[in-house]
């Protein structure tokens, strides 16, 4: 995409967004090619059935949904990341929420898009993250028996305890 | 029965259920693939059946938020092992988006060739798999040949044949050499009869199509919702095409056709992806006619590793060198999403990158794992034996399904 038709993309969401009742402004970012916007986590539902329903914007087509873990942002740690797709004239977008460690609850968005259920069920797998609503997953990559989300920034790839790996000079 | 009887012993017989539970694997020759199924059967068809996926987990995501980014492209070759080739270059082209290089033409043009092979490989797999699974074994045996040879050219240009590593951040590893164009001119010249064999062995065969018209239907609008994308989409009648829609790598300079299904069933599934075949042919003729002269590599000192004679004698080069192989180029920070065609769909690639030597988190868009939620809703109602036919004409990767 253009930079013009990110712009013109850009307009489109701030109208949509307008029509919105009781949303508190937001701040539309571009980042390379893509136009982001960060919604609150009680009205992420509601911004993205109007995405998708609104005529203009018409982001019908979810193509992935991710968590996403920044554990040095206090109250903010976990994010879900939706990227939606208008198929029709080729626009993208991101909408990122965010939820605190301690109440990692997001609505889920199954309803809208079916395609959303396992895309959340890979969040729950790894980040614990909970999404509100039917249908109840657990695990779907990892085994049941579990107890811990390894994708959390916590858990380090390699055992720290490895003496044998110890690149003082050239590792991070 | 008749036994008890003369013995003179009363049994009664109560009918409880006729509802059976079936395990359709994990293991299993007719999944492809490691996947299990617990079928509910009523006699010989479908009442409901629940997915367990994850049994070749190998956390990707995680392994490559420790690696520098040039080895994660070795992880994108296990996703999608039927294309892996696909999978390298989308990688290499969201870490080119990512710090700004521009490729040159004739690098994009070979790129283009090598994908589309991969394509043709990819789909050769999944649509003799289909006849095979129909009855059909001679196509198989038809088409696998050809395969080979695409292997043989996969070997020519980067040396590996399934687990490909192929091409570099900033270009490709090396030019085409002499055997490679040699061989992809018999490839060119040979394919498209077998092709046409195989097609007519298979396209109008009473049995074949009997056992695939109408099997694992899905429409369009359902498509989309589950997140369908590639051909499995373009069968239930969507145009949507990456190649097309968002155009990368210079696939705006080439003409082709998009083949469009029009019922969603496993014979549509067969048709676009043998269709696809053609146009991808086509598109390897192309870029092969129009192949512009200049490097095969961007200038990217920083991302490409210089010649090795350089290393040895350049005080810089030996630098630069030191400098990849450790990991220790500066990358900028951002946010990218690169997405490619891939044998199944969208590949998409999402970087949040925080100027480290490693991705803050990379998010796979496995294509398989989005589309494979859909298919209990599909095979309701159907037979077994149909059902597998629906698995296979979905082309399920384990690989990419489980990442």
């Amino acid at each position: 995409m253009s930079q013009v038709d990110i712009l013109q993309t850009v307009d489109k969401l701030k109208r949509c967004l307008q029509d919105l009742k009781g949303l508190p402004p937001i701040e539309i970012k571009i980042e390379y090619d893509f136009p982001e916007i960060t919604v609150s986590r009680d009205q992420v539902y509601r911004v993205l059935q109007a995405l998708k329903e609104n005529k203009e914007t018409g982001f019908t087509f979810l193509t992935t949904l991710c968590g996403i873990h920044f554990p040095e942002k206090e109250g903010n740690e976990f994010w879900v990341m939706y990227q939606l797709h208008n198929l029709f004239t080729n626009e993208r977008i991101r909408v990122y929420s965010s939820a605190s460690v301690g109440d990692p609850v997001f609505a889920s968005v199954t309803p809208l898009w079916a395609a959303a259920n396992w895309m959340g069920g890979e969040a729950i797998d790894f980040y614990g993250l909970q999404f509100e609503g039917p249908p109840n997953l657990t695990r779907i990559l990892n085994a049941d028996e579990m107890d811990y989300h390894p994708m959390r920034k916590e858990y380090k790839l390699e055992d720290d305890s490895r003496t044998d790996k110890d690149d003082t000079y050239f590792g991070r | 029965m008749s036994y008890l009887k003369d013995k003179g012993i009363e049994v009664e017989y109560k009918e409880i259920s006729n509802l059976n539970t079936l395990n359709l694997g994990p293991t299993h020759p007719a999944t492809h693939g490691i996947f299990q199924n617990v079928l509910t059967m009523n006699g010989e068809i479908i009442e409901d059946s629940q997915q367990t996926i994850g049994y070749i987990h190998r956390a990707f995501e995680k392994i490559a938020e420790r690696r520098p980014y040039n080895q994660i492209t070795v992880l994108t070759d296990r996703m999608n092992y039927c294309s892996s080739p696909i999978n390298n270059l989308g990688w290499h082209m969201t870490v080119e988006k990512l710090i700004g290089v521009d490729i040159p033409k004739r690098a994009q043009y070979l790129r283009v060739i090598i994908m589309e092979l991969a394509r043709i490989s990819d789909h050769i797999i999944c649509d003799s798999v289909i006849a095979v699974d129909t009855g059909a074994l001679t196509g198989f045996t038809y088409l696998f040949q050809w395969r080979e040879l695409i292997y043989e050219i996969y070997e020519e240009i980067c040396g590996a044949r399934l687990t490909t590593n192929l091409g570099r951040i900033g270009g490709l590893e090396r030019d085409f050499t002499m055997t490679a164009w040699k061989k992809l001119d018999k490839f060119l010249k040979g394919f498209p009869a077998v092709l046409e064999e195989f097609e007519n062995l298979v396209k109008r065969n009473r049995i074949f199509m009997d056992r695939t018209v109408k099997v694992g239907p899905i429409s369009g609008d359902r498509a989309l919702e589950y997140g369908f994308t590639g051909p499995n989409l373009r069968a239930a009648g969507v145009d949507y095409d990456v190649r097309v829609a968002l155009p990368y790598s210079s696939y705006e300079d080439f003409e082709f056709a998009i083949p469009v299904g029009e019922h969603g069933d496993t014979y549509d599934r067969f048709m676009v992806r043998l269709e696809e075949m053609k146009e991808s042919l086509r598109i390897i003729q192309q870029a092969k006619e129009g192949l512009p002269e200049g490097p095969y590599h961007a200038d990217v000192p920083a991302f490409y590793l210089p010649p090795k004679e350089d290393v040895y004698n350049n005080m810089e080069a030996l630098i630069y060198h030191f400098k990849i192989v450790m990991g220790e180029t500066d990358i900028p920070r951002g946010t990218v999403y690169h997405s490619v065609e891939g044998g199944n769909g969208e590949v998409g690639f999402y970087l949040i990158s925080d100027g480290g030597r490693s991705p803050y988190r990379l998010h796979l868009r496995r294509p398989c794992f989005i589309y494979y939620q859909a298919y209990p809703e599909m095979i309701k109602g159907s037979m077994l034996s149909d059902a597998i036919l629906t698995l296979s004409s979905m082309n399920v990767i384990a690989g990419e399904l489980d990442a």
